[in-house]
């Protein structure tokens, strides 16, 4: 059968389940939900799965994608019916369809955040986190596995925007999703390298929609 | 979610253990409920979510309607120092609600070095510890699993043990809390009454009167509560409950797949095994059954593994056909059926072919000692021939790693006997010279040895254990004796030993110790990570007892032992009859060649085992 495309949400509680943890949580899904996923072949087969962008733990989403095959024909509608049902508090089912567009294309995510102050004026730290974000560079030191080193996060970040809400100051970005992948943390990040005085006490992000180069909704 | 986990969560290793969430956790309505279970399990989520026993009680707890259990289990030390920091009590995974919020906090303790976990994780919920200082019905602290079947160490702190099976006396409690809490009544009146259920010690009713030397001169036993009290089994496992919908984890777990239980009990009786005489006697399920609920749990969880349990599979009647009818749904959904405990014997090994058609991972035999007179003074019936007749078979059959485990230690035991284990693993290594499919994989054989334990209820419950240095000498003898390259020595630390040692035949004086451990910072003890010799040691000093007084002191024939209240089935007369055997080096038959009348018939109603 052709490569299939489930799009699913993942927030709440489910949020600390690692990407590892998660193929293996999906895989038994299927296995509950009736739908026998199609296998590696090879010594240690395993099932042929692949779960786009891996997301890191703590963060919400409301567009993930994993791509998959069964080794039946099945309505695709009763795919997502029947899996709609097996999955783990925090994670749903949103849509089921055939993969027709490489995962390659996608190229913007769009997301929103959450920077909580614990002492300080959220009114005041607005202003001033929309100042700093509209420097031209970002240059900031970022651990990789070649060692520390130098990357400027501003390109990566398409559009970008802070706004009151309540106590909390709320993040809204487009920023790029691969080539490069800028993890959203950085944005926070930036903040405790650069002005120290606005880093938030604690920040959370959650993924809202993906986009191809020309910002149209990527499915 | 709460806003203070909400930061730690990210920080911490493997938060997933922390959230709950998993697929088929029971969630109820608090308004709908009379009674909340905090069931605390007192080492980390990975061991616990692997327990059997766990998962069964849930799932009957749960059944009532006026009840929810949720699970608890300790967190690791740096989950446990954030939670300490931002003042975060010990929360149930299902609701997040603080355990202290629950009318019961039950604990299951499997082993003694879980002890101090149990009085910290009392600590975390902001429970006193001590019995005594929780004046109120509420919160119950009650404590089942293997370890309490000697309950005097943690009789201090625990207000009820449940002795034995749980499936039917947790609810029969359950439902006489539920009248005393809707009635009001005192914790006191409660006790009494909890006292004449079946399988329930109440340690505040008795009380250890003891001789001059420290040893037990007799029990004070309050009016009313029973002189000994009778663990609990269940008769039919049957038409017991058995879940079906397991809680699947969603982070990985020690044994990350689906567990059936063949039968309880054990036919052997191997004299140094308090399992193979506690759970006497023998009960097993039926082979349609077996396939039927295995086949629904594979369905339900979509777990790619699943593992037959039993203390001794091989002496389930039906193996070899409950094995085809699994293997038959198994097979096409390239899902793992594994076996462990298996007899070194030839049907094993035509079972382990069958399982492992593809994949020849390592097989596993516990000889326990290296010489036959050896093994038939501790009624382990397994000849040399027998043994490597099976490896002959194994590595004909493609196999390349064998795992040997012994004990060093043992009653009677002489260095003869520890240098058996030398010769036996070089007969091994000849065995695989002579009968190897494929020499060109080479082969790997591992001896492992660990310091013998003496545990209550068994019929070395009198011996003494070998002090640390005497184990290391032992040691020492077998490194120098096993040279050949292809043979790995592995020995265990005799230091976790000895303190189990201490604790497994303790008495109510060892509460003090297992307190001051916990008060200098001891949890995890299991883990070698957080494990303090020194800990235990000074413990032991500031509570003015001698270690040695419990693990190397041989006892007297008519010693009173602090478990005697407890009456697992087996009479103590059949265990020191068994210990005389040993001493004579004479095998005893197992149930099935002849019931030797140990005792635990009379827990059946029509006496008779399934032998
Ligand atoms: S009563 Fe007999 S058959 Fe039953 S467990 Fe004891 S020895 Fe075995």
């Amino acid at each position: 059968m052709d490569k299939l495309r489930l799009r699913f949400s993942k927030t709440g509680r489910a949020v600390y389940i690692s990407h590892l943890d998660l193929m293996r949580t999906m895989t038994r899904a299927f296995l509950r939900a009736g739908c026998r996923l199609k296998y590696s072949e090879g010594f240690n087969p395993h099932p042929n799965i692949s779960i786009a962008l891996p997301l890191s733990v703590g963060c919400e989403s409301l567009c993930e994608i994993m791509d998959f095959r069964l080794i039946e024909e099945k309505e695709l509608d009763d795919i997502l019916k029947s899996l709609s049902v097996q999955l783990p508090e925090g994670i749903e089912a949103l849509e089921v369809y055939g993969a027709e567009r490489k995962v390659k294309e996608i190229k913007w995510l769009k997301i929103s955040g959450i920077f909580e102050y614990d002492e300080r004026d959220a009114a005041e730290m607005t202003e001033k986190l929309n100042a700093f974000y509209s420097r031209e560079s970002i240059v900031i030191s970022k651990k990789s596995k070649r060692g520390v080193g130098e990357t400027d996060i501003r390109p990566a970040i398409k559009e970008i925007g802070f706004a009151q809400e309540g106590n909390d100051v709320r993040l809204d970005a487009v920023i790029s999703a691969q080539e490069p992948t800028l993890n959203p943390e950085l944005i926070a990040d930036a903040l405790r390298q650069l002005t120290p005085e606005t880093a938030p006490d604690f920040a959370k992000f959650r993924r809202l929609e993906i986009y191809d180069e020309n910002m149209e909704v990527f499915r | 979610m709460d806003k203070r986990l909400e930061r730690i969560l990210p920080k911490v290793q493997k938060p997933a253990r922390y959230t709950g969430g998993e697929y088929n956790q029971i969630i109820k309505d608090k308004a709908d409920v009379d009674i909340r279970v905090a069931f605390c399990f007192p080492d980390t989520y990975e061991i616990g979510m692997s327990n059997l026993g766990m998962g069964i009680l849930y799932s009957t707890m749960n059944e009532l309607p006026y009840v929810w259990c949720e699970r608890v289990y300790a967190p690791w030390g740096d989950m446990y120092e954030e939670m300490k920091k931002a003042n975060v009590p010990l929360y149930a995974l299902e609701s997040g609600d603080p355990v202290s919020e629950h009318d019961v906090l039950a604990f299951s303790i499997g082993y003694e070095m879980a002890y101090s976990t149990v009085l910290d994780m009392m600590d975390m919920a902001g429970v006193p510890i001590h019995s005594a200082d929780r004046t109120e019905l509420l919160p119950l602290v009650i404590a089942g699993g293997t370890a309490a079947l000697n309950p005097e160490p943690m009789a201090d702190f625990i207000d009820i043990f449940l002795l034995g099976e749980g499936e039917e006396m947790n609810n029969e409690l359950l439902e006489m809390l539920h009248e005393a809490k809707l009635d009001g009544w005192t914790k006191e009146e409660f006790l009494k009454k909890a006292a004449q259920i079946g399988g329930v010690y109440v340690p505040g009713f008795y009380t250890p009167i003891l001789n001059n030397d420290g040893t037990i001169e007799r029990f004070e036993v309050a009016d009313g509560a029973p002189e000994t009290v009778q663990k609990r089994i269940i008769a039919d496992l049957d038409k017991a409950n058995f879940p079906l919908n397991p809680i699947v984890p969603s982070t990985e777990v020690v044994h990350d797949r689906v567990n059936l239980e063949l039968f309880r009990g054990c036919v052997r009786g191997c004299r140094f095994c308090q399992a193979g005489h506690v759970y006497r006697p023998i009960r097993s399920k039926s082979p349609e059954l077996l396939v039927e609920q295995g086949k629904a749990l594979l369905k339900n969880t979509g777990a790619q593994d699943i593992t037959l349990l039993s203390l001794s599979s091989s002496d389930y009647r039906h193996l070899s056909g409950l094995c085809d009818g699994l293997l038959e749904y198994c097979e096409p959904r390239s899902i793992g059926l594994s076996l462990p405990s298996l007899r070194a014997d030839n049907f094993s090994i035509e079972i382990m072919h069958r399982l492992q058609k593809t994949r020849k991972s390592g097989l596993t035999f516990a000889p326990e000692a290296g010489s036959q007179r050896l093994r038939d003074a501790i009624n382990k019936n397994v000849t040399e021939e027998e043994l490597l007749n099976t490896c002959r078979l194994a590595f004909e059959g493609g196999w390349n790693t064998i795992k040997l485990y012994f004990m060093l230690g043992l009653p009677t035991e002489t260095d003869e006997d520890v240098l058996g284990i030398a010769k036996l693993a070089n007969q091994v290594l000849h065995t695989w010279r002579l009968y190897a499919k494929n020499k060109n994989r080479g082969v790997r054989i591992t001896v492992s040895t660990s310091c013998f334990v003496p545990k209550p209820h068994s019929p070395f419950q009198w011996e003494s254990q070998n002090t640390m240095e005497e184990y290391i000498r032992k040691v020492n003898l077998l490194r120098e004796n096993i040279r050949a390259k292809n043979v790995v020595y592995n020995w265990h630390d005799p230091q976790t030993s000895y303190i189990e040692a201490t604790l497994s035949r303790g008495d109510r004086r060892v509460g003090k110790v297992i307190e001051n451990v916990w008060r200098a910072g001891g949890r995890l003890e299991a883990w070698s990570d957080y494990f303090s010799f020194e800990r235990w040691m000074n413990a032991f000093e500031d509570a003015g007892l001698d270690p040695s007084f419990y693990a190397h002191r041989p006892r007297a024939k008519d010693e009173t032992m602090p478990w005697d209240v407890v009456d697992v089935g087996v009479r103590k007369a059949h265990l020191w009859h068994e210990r005389e055997q040993a001493y004579k080096s004479e095998l005893s038959p197992d149930c099935r060649k002849q019931c030797s009348a140990c005792g635990a018939a009379k827990l059946l109603k029509g006496g008779k085992c399934d032998g």
